[in-house]
């Protein structure tokens, strides 16, 4: 089971929550996971969403394993130029 | 991903050198062929007619006329484009953006394009076209634009990420929200607060090169596109899907490349030079003049943002919140979502608070510019956090390292730093000798700070040996900045060879997998990881060979600075053997040697710097002259220090040109007024003075040599340090970018109660 820390908008779609927590291995699974518990993060993971694993932020790595007790952190996937 | 790509900590041989460039030659003399210099034989030339409205309806175009001229081949509206998206409505904006459809939504939109033998008949084609429009109310400034009686852009809109649905469209898109702590708890603890507001105007990423290409559809379906941009295989994806192609069948060539910046991240020519081609049954060219790049291509946002932070009188800041408001063009973009996350990330706070709202407005859709949306937000709280030291009576810089980020400290946009370089960059200011050197009269220094993510992505490297020992390397980043120097380097590091052995080539979409923009100073950070990956691969297969020359067993043989190694007792009477020697056998030892290496590169990790800048002010007129400017940046790893050293020199220059002159100026007609560069003042040498530069390298533990991206964190500073530097000079806070004469002059006569 990890704690995973929503940003603002995907807060609003769990209903107000800050934080969810999730029997997940890796990015994948807890992607999957979250969709199943919370319809209406599907469109987001679909447009991209940057997972931060004790501070690491990976945008694509969706077999990176989620250790006991890290941080997860989710973030909107962002440009750069 | 079976690499691992954890610092290693190893001592390089050829990374950290300074070798001469490899493109330098082609690019003194003329040689190197930029977008517009490819040609192909019967190739038309292709010219866009735009919108001279700010908001309009497109009720009517009649493009008979234009048919009927001689020489005139092809005439395309939004007909020939037709919507193949699928509901992907980031797409549908770039498509709608490359041609309009039903409305055209700032002055320069496109609305038709034609194919012509030569210029001068495509050009009397375009004024054969007949548009009927319906002028409609616009809006190009931001704060305008969120008013309830703005002008509606996009009636289908509705603000995403309100607490309540809302029920009227508006032209704000998005509210976006970051922080932790309680900002009004945190303000009820601080002896003195700064609260200020800010504005900075739009602006363009100024590249040199304007966009460029060539494209030829073949009546089978397939086609080719040879264009100047920083991503050849996103290019292909956009335009395949636009033009219900597979991606296959289509295939990109990038040439070199007169900048980018963020800007060439975009479709926008590329797709109207397919649909011409594909109608003319001709390659069709197509070069957008400075003009056109000016009005319809993808400048940065306006802003309008207000900051206030609180700290106690022993220095430590209590709470900070900001406000902040991005103009994002006619579709909806997430910029000031990024500049609500970048905002107070150099900072370690309890208490912090900021807000962003995407704003529609009858300008052309923004696209990224170097750490898109940091800059601003930098100018807007670094002016508050000088202003704050002032009130204080602290230091500037000492203000800021006693509230400095560090490793462990939750940042402003959520997760907890792992190392980082903001205090090292602050130091090393505090002890530059920059910040002790003397000013003059009407002189004023000025310092701040700036963070940038930095990003990875999907990357593709081919490495080949030829049988003379001398190795190509194959990339699909686009060299933006000097990779494949870099990545040269890094491939020799890795074989053991000289740089000299090597040469780098940025391959076609056809020749090499997918990979993923040059953006987010990823191309020698992620290139490299897979440079390295496909370097060890080359070296597995390259041991095996050498086993097979020797007889013995692979185990049996190591490598070692560009030489097969027989290991053991048994194998000691065995010489080493070169890479030139095992790829001359190669032939009879199983065929060509290669090393490929296919990964996502992620964990890019993020990046501070900290400038100082002297400004002279002639309190007379309000004009300035930049005296001396230092960047201070952390590199992780500087792969070829000379191009590490260009990029921090290069942000600081166009922020400098940010900072105190370039704008875009609209009239009350909602058309640009400056689309030039006569009029649009980017800094020339002469404006400069020799930028210094100093690299530090605190490794990123995701890279095995410890890269961090750096091409972009050197543009998020200089806006607020030159806005410090002119503030202390000309004695009044300036709150408005650019900092242009009349601005200044303004500020110094409503200081002087004139």
């Amino acid at each position: 089971m990890v704690e995973v820390t929503l940003w603002g908008a995907l807060g609003q779609l769990a209903g107000g929550k800050s934080k969810v927590e999730v029997e997940a291995k890796d990015i994948r699974e807890l992607f999957r996971k979250l969709a199943e518990q919370y319809p209406g993060f599907e469109p987001w993971i679909d447009r991209g969403i940057a997972v931060a694993i004790d501070g690491t932020i990976y945008r694509d790595t969706w077999s990176k394993k989620l250790p006991e007790g890290a941080e997860i952190f989710l973030l909107p996937r962002l440009a750069g130029g | 991903m079976n690499f691992d790509p954890r610092f290693s900590g190893r001592k390089f041989a050829s990374v950290g050198t300074r070798p001469i460039r490899p493109d330098g030659v082609d690019k003194v003399t003329g040689r190197a062929r930029y977008g517009a210099d490819f040609n192909m034989a019967g190739q038309l030339v292709g010219r866009v007619l735009r919108s001279p409205h700010a908001h309009a309806k497109i009720l009517k175009i009649d493009t008979s006329k234009a048919e009927k001229l001689a020489g005139v081949k092809a005439v395309i509206t939004a007909k020939d484009l037709p919507d193949l998206t699928g509901g992907d409505a980031a797409m549908y904006d770039i498509l709608d953006n490359c041609m309009a459809r039903t409305k055209a939504l700032y002055d320069g939109h496109a609305v038709a394009a034609v194919a012509a033998i030569d210029a001068r008949t495509a050009r009397q084609a375009l004024k054969l076209i007949e548009v009927e429009y319906e002028i409609l109310p616009h809006v190009t400034d931001v704060d305008e634009a969120m008013q309830h009686h703005a002008p509606l852009i996009n009636d289908t809109i509705f603000t995403e990420g309100l607490e309540e649905k809302p029920v009227k469209p508006s032209n704000v898109t998005k509210r976006s929200q970051f922080g932790h702590g309680d900002v009004h708890q945190g303000f009820g603890h601080a002896d003195f607060i700064v609260e200020r507001s800010f504005k900075t105007e739009q602006t363009h990423q100024g590249y040199i090169e304007p966009h460029a290409c060539v494209a030829s559809v073949s009546s089978d379906g397939t086609a080719e596109l040879w264009v100047c941009t920083q991503g050849h295989f996103v290019y292909r994806q956009h335009c395949a899907q636009l033009l219900g192609m597979e991606a296959s069948k289509l295939r990109v060539t990038s040439s070199e490349i007169g900048g980018g910046f963020g800007g060439k991240t975009h479709v926008w020519a590329e797709p109207v030079a397919l649909a011409l081609s594909r109608k003319a049954g001709r390659p069709v060219k197509l070069v957008m003049t400075r003009d056109e790049v000016f009005r319809a291509s993808g400048p940065t946002s306006a802003t309008s943002i207000d900051v206030k932070i609180g700290a106690r009188k022993d220095g430590t800041i209590t709470a900070a919140e900001a406000t902040l408001r991005y103009s994002a063009g006619p579709y909806a973009g997430s910029w000031a979502e990024i500049g609500a996350m970048t905002a107070f990330a150099c900072y370690k706070l309890d208490n912090v608070k900021t807000v962003g709202y995407e704003v529609l407005v009858n300008r052309p859709k923004t696209a990224a510019y170097r750490a898109p949306s940091a800059p601003m937000a930098a100018f807007a709280v670094e002016s508050a956090v000088d202003e704050l030291a002032k009130e204080l009576g602290m230091d500037p810089v000492d203000f800021r390292i006693k509230n400095a980020a560090q490793e462990g400290t939750r940042s402003s946009y959520g997760p907890v730093y792992g190392p980082i370089g903001i205090g090292p960059t602050l130091e090393a200011v505090k002890n530059h000798p920059h910040m002790k050197a003397p000013l003059k009269k009407n002189q004023g220094r000025g310092m701040a700070c700036g963070f940038w993510f930095n990003f990875g992505g999907q990357t593709c490297v081919d490495l080949n040996i030829g049988m003379d020992g001398s190795v190509s390397l194959a990339v699909g980043t686009v060299d933006v900045g000097g990779s494949r120097a870099s990545l040269s380097l890094v491939a020799a590091e890795e074989l053991g060879i000289d740089y000299a052995q090597l040469k780098a080539v940025v391959a076609d979409t056809s020749s090499l997998g997918y990979n993923d923009m040059t953006d987010g100073s990823r191309g020698t950070f992620s290139s490299s990881m897979a440079t390295i990956s496909a370097a060890r691969n080359a070296i597995k297969i390259l041991r095996e060979r050498a086993a097979q020359m020797w007889d013995i067993s692979v185990d049996d043989v190591v490598w070692e600075q560009g030489h097969a190694v027989a290991k053991g007792d048994k194998h000691g009477n065995l010489g080493k053997l070169s890479l030139k020697e095992i790829a001359a056998e190669s032939g009879k030892t199983g065929g060509p040697i290669a090393g490929h290496s296919e990964l996502v590169a992620d964990g890019a990790g993020v990046s501070f710097a900290t400038h100082i800048c002297d400004i002279e002010v002639d309190p007379e007129t309000g004009s300035t002259r930049v005296i001396r400017y230092t960047v201070v940046q952390d590199a992780g790893k500087a792969v070829h220090p000379t191009y590490v050293e260009g990029q921090y020199q290069g942000g600081a220059a166009q922020g400098i040109g940010w900072a105190l002159n370039e704008e875009y100026i609209y009239g009350k007609d909602g058309r640009l007024q400056n689309a030039g560069f006569l009029d649009y003042r980017i800094p020339v040498c002469s404006d400069l003075p020799m930028i210094d530069t100093q690299i530090l390298e605190i490794p990123n533990p995701n890279h095995p040599y410890g890269v961090r991206g750096v091409g972009e964190t050197s543009i998020v500073p200089p806006l607020a340090a030159i806005a410090n530097a002119v503030s202390n000079a000309a004695g009044v806070r300036m709150t408005h970018i650019p900092m242009s004469p009349p601005r200044i002059l303004a500020a110094i006569e409503a200081e002087r109660g004139g």
